[in-house]
C-alpha cells in the first residue's frame, strides 16, 4: 500500500517537483498504471465546479457611522440583507430580491457589484438606542470602504445533483431552468468527472479546514454543508472566504426567469493522493455518477422518480426517458469547471497552494430529513363539493344552462360517454354562446384544456394552480381521470377566512 | 435566406403557400408554423435569388413577409457558456463543441426567443 503524508507532499509543491494533475486527467493515468502506480505518480489531484449555489451570501461590515447606528433593517441597491447582529454587520444573501427592480436583480448582483468595484447605495433604518441614537442612514459605498466582505455559504458544492425534467402540459420555470412542456427538454447540475466531492465520496482529504479555490481565491471548508446527505450520496459543504480577493470570473450573478436570482460561483478541491483509495476514488469518471431524473411538474417535495442515467448520458446530448429521446442542457458550465481545475493545476506547481487534511472529517453517514410539519395542510379532498354536477359532451347548450341554474355552480365539468372528464362549461361560455346565437352542442362551446386536481394535493397546491392559469374553478378527478368533485377559488377564500 | 410570413385570420384556410409554390416553381422550407383560428405565422427558407418572386405571390395574396436578417445575438462578457440554452431552441443554435464552448449558429435562428427565457446570465437578445 502506497501511503503519502501531506508535509512530503507539500514539500514537493515548494521545491517544485509536485506533481500534479486534473481529475479529468487522473481517469486516464489510474486506468494505465493502475491505483498504486498513480499513487507513487500523483501528489495531487484538482477538481472543479461552477454552477448555481443559492445557498451562498456575504457578510459585510460597514464600519461605524457618525453618529452610530444599530442597523435594524439595511438594503444594498434595494435588496435586503439579514441585520440580526451587532450594529454594522450584515448578511447579503445571493437570492434575496430587489424591492424595486424585482427578478432582474438580488443579492448575487449586489455582491458581483461590488467585487467589480462598482458603487452599491445602502439604506438602513433603526429604533434608535442611547448607545445607538441614530435612526435612519444612506450612503453609497464600494467593496474597498467597508471593513470585511467574507463569503460565507452554508451549502455550496453539491456532489450531484437531480435532473429535471417535465411531464406537464405546459413550462415550468424553476431553479433548473425552463422546463418545456412534455418532456420536451431535461435539465442537469454538476461537473460530473470534475465534480470535487465526487472524486473523494468517503471525505478522506475534503473535511472540515481543508483549503480550497473559491471564487478565484483561497478559501476553506468550514464543515459539512447543511442539507449534507451522505447516505445518498449527495454531500455539501459550507465555505468561507475573502470577497476582497475573488476574481468576478468565478463569482458572478445569475436570474432563473419566473424562479429569482442565484449566485455561479467557481469552487475548485485538491485532493492530495495520501494513499491508494484516495488515487482510485479520483479516477471516477462521468460514467461511474449516476443520478436520478426528477418530474418537476408535481409540486411535491416527493418527485417522481422517472429513472436513472449518468453523467456521460447527461454530456452526450440526449437522454431516454421512458422511451423518449430529450435533449438535455446542462445548468453549470463545464467549461469553466475545467478552467479552474486546470487554475489550481497552475497555483499548485508555481508553489503558490498549499494543500492540507482536514482538522475534522465530515460525517459520512446521515440523510436530509423532511420537515417536521406540526400544523395538518388541507387536501382538495377535504374542502372540494363532493355533489358536484356535470353535464354530458352530446348535451345541447340549453341543457347545460339549465343545470347551471338549478345546482347554482358556475361551472359544469363536462364528461365524455366513459364519464371521463372532456372539459368545462362556464355561465360565461352560455352567455357568450346565446350571445353569438350558437346553440350547439356543450362539446362545441366548452374548454377543453381543463384544468384539473386531484384529491390528495394540498390546497396551497391547488390554489397556485387556479392563478397560474387564471381560472376560479377545477374539477378533482380520481386516477381514471372520473370527475369526484369540483374546487372553487370561493372554496379556498372561505376555508382562508375560517382560519383566521 | 429565413423570411416571416404572417396571414391575416380570414385567409388562414386558404391554401396560400401551396398556391405559391405552384405559381412560382421555388421551394420554400418551412421550418415553423403556428396557426390558430386568429392568426397564422409562417418561418421559411427561400432561395436569395428567388425572394423577389416569392414576396410578390404572397403579397398579392393578402400576407406580410418579414425578412428575418437580425438572429439572436449574444453578449459575451455575461455568457458563462453553461449550455443551458442547448435543449430549450427548436432549430440547434446552440451546440457545445470540443472544448465545452457553447457554439452559436445564428444562421439557424429563427428568432422565437425560447432561448432569452432560459439563459440564467441574460446574456441572449433579439434586436426588434
Amino acid at each position: 500500500m502506497v501511503e503519502k503524508s501531506i508535509h512530503e507532499i507539500n514539500r514537493r509543491i515548494k521545491d517544485g517537483s509536485v506533481n500534479v494533475v486534473t481529475a479529468e486527467e487522473m481517469v486516464g493515468i489510474v486506468a494505465e498504471l493502475g491505483a498504486d502506480g498513480a499513487a507513487k505518480e500523483v501528489d495531487v489531484v484538482t477538481t472543479g465546479t461552477f454552477g448555481a449555489m443559492c445557498s451562498s451570501g456575504v457578510w459585510v461590515n460597514l464600519g461605524h457611522s457618525e453618529p452610530p447606528i444599530k442597523m435594524q433593517k439595511v438594503w444594498f441597491n434595494d435588496v435586503e440583507a439579514y441585520t440580526g447582529l451587532a450594529a454594522v454587520d450584515a448578511y447579503i444573501g445571493v437570492t434575496q430580491l430587489s424591492e424595486t427592480r424585482g427578478m432582474e436583480y438580488g443579492g448575487a448582483h449586489v455582491i458581483e457589484d461590488l467585487l467589480r468595484g462598482k458603487s452599491v447605495d445602502v439604506h438602513a433604518t433603526a429604533y434608535g438606542t442611547d448607545c445607538y441614537p441614530r435612526k435612519q442612514l444612506d450612503t453609497t459605498i464600494t467593496l474597498d470602504d467597508i471593513n470585511q466582505a467574507v463569503m460565507m455559504n452554508p451549502r455550496n458544492c453539491y456532489q450531484k445533483y437531480n435532473v429535471a425534467t417535465n411531464s406537464s402540459n405546459r413550462t415550468l420555470h424553476t431553479y433548473m431552468g425552463a422546463l418545456l412542456p412534455d418532456y420536451g427538454n431535461a435539465t442537469y447540475s454538476a461537473a460530473g468527472v470534475l465534480s470535487p466531492l465526487s472524486n473523494d465520496p468517503n471525505y478522506e482529504t475534503i473535511g472540515t479546514g481543508t483549503r480550497i479555490f473559491l471564487g478565484g481565491a483561497q478559501g476553506y471548508i468550514t464543515g459539512a454543508g447543511t442539507q449534507h446527505d451522505p447516505t445518498n450520496k449527495f454531500g455539501t459543504i459550507m465555505v468561507q472566504g475573502d470577497l476582497k480577493k475573488m476574481n468576478p470570473d468565478y463569482v458572478r450573478a445569475a436570474t432563473f426567469p419566473g424562479y429569482g436570482t442565484s449566485l455561479y460561483l467557481g469552487i475548485g478541491i485538491p485532493i492530495p493522493i495520501i494513499n491508494e483509495r484516495v488515487a482510485l476514488a479520483t479516477a471516477v469518471s462521468d460514467a461511474d455518477i449516476s443520478t436520478n431524473i426528477l418530474d418537476y411538474a408535481t409540486a411535491s417535495r416527493a418527485r417522481p422518480k422517472l429513472g436513472q442515467v449518468t453523467y456521460e448520458q447527461l454530456k452526450s446530448g440526449t437522454i431516454d426517458i421512458n422511451g423518449r429521446e430529450v435533449t438535455t442542457s446542462s445548468m453549470s458550465s463545464f467549461k469553466v469547471a475545467r478552467k479552474i481545475a486546470g487554475e489550481l493545476k497552475d497555483w499548485i506547481k508555481r508553489g503558490e497552494f498549499i494543500v492540507s487534511l482536514p482538522v475534522d472529517r465530515l460525517s459520512t453517514q446521515g440523510v436530509f430529513k423532511p420537515m417536521l410539519q406540526t400544523q395538518e395542510t388541507p387536501l382538495v379532498g377535504d374542502i372540494m363539493s363532493g355533489n358536484v354536477v356535470t353535464i354530458k359532451q352530446d348535451a345541447s347548450v340549453y341543457e347545460a344552462a339549465k343545470k347551471i341554474i338549478e345546482s347554482a355552480f358556475n361551472h359544469l365539468p363536462v364528461v365524455s360517454n366513459n364519464n371521463s372528464l372532456a372539459g368545462i362549461v362556464t355561465s360565461w361560455d352560455i352567455s357568450k354562446a346565446v350571445a353569438d346565437d350558437k346553440f350547439d352542442l356543450v362539446e362545441d362551446i366548452m374548454t377543453k384544456d381543463t384544468v384539473k386536481a386531484i384529491s390528495s394535493e394540498t390546497i396551497d397546491v391547488a390554489a397556485y394552480r387556479l392563478d397560474q392559469n387564471n381560472v376560479s374553478a377545477m374539477p378533482v378527478v380520481d386516477k381514471n381521470d372520473q370527475v369526484i368533485g369540483i374546487i372553487t377559488s370561493d372554496d379556498i377564500s372561505k376555508l382562508l377566512a375560517r382560519r383566521c | 435566406m429565413k423570411i416571416r410570413i404572417n396571414v391575416a385570420p380570414d385567409i388562414v384556410v386558404t391554401p396560400i403557400i401551396a398556391e405559391v409554390i405552384l405559381e412560382t416553381r421555388t421551394l420554400l422550407n418551412i421550418s415553423q408554423a403556428h396557426i390558430d383560428s386568429t392568426k397564422g405565422e409562417i418561418i421559411a427558407d427561400v432561395p436569395i435569388d428567388e425572394f423577389d418572386k416569392i414576396k410578390s405571390a404572397l403579397t398579392s395574396r393578402g400576407a406580410k413577409i418579414t425578412i428575418m436578417d437580425k438572429p439572436i445575438s449574444r453578449d459575451e462578457d455575461e455568457c458563462v457558456e453553461c449550455g443551458a440554452c442547448v435543449s430549450v431552441c427548436p432549430v440547434k443554435v446552440f451546440t457545445f463543441g470540443e472544448d465545452w464552448s457553447v457554439n452559436l449558429d445564428e444562421g439557424n435562428c429563427i428568432q422565437c426567443g425560447t432561448c432569452i427565457e432560459m439563459c440564467p446570465h441574460g446574456a441572449l437578445t433579439l434586436e426588434q
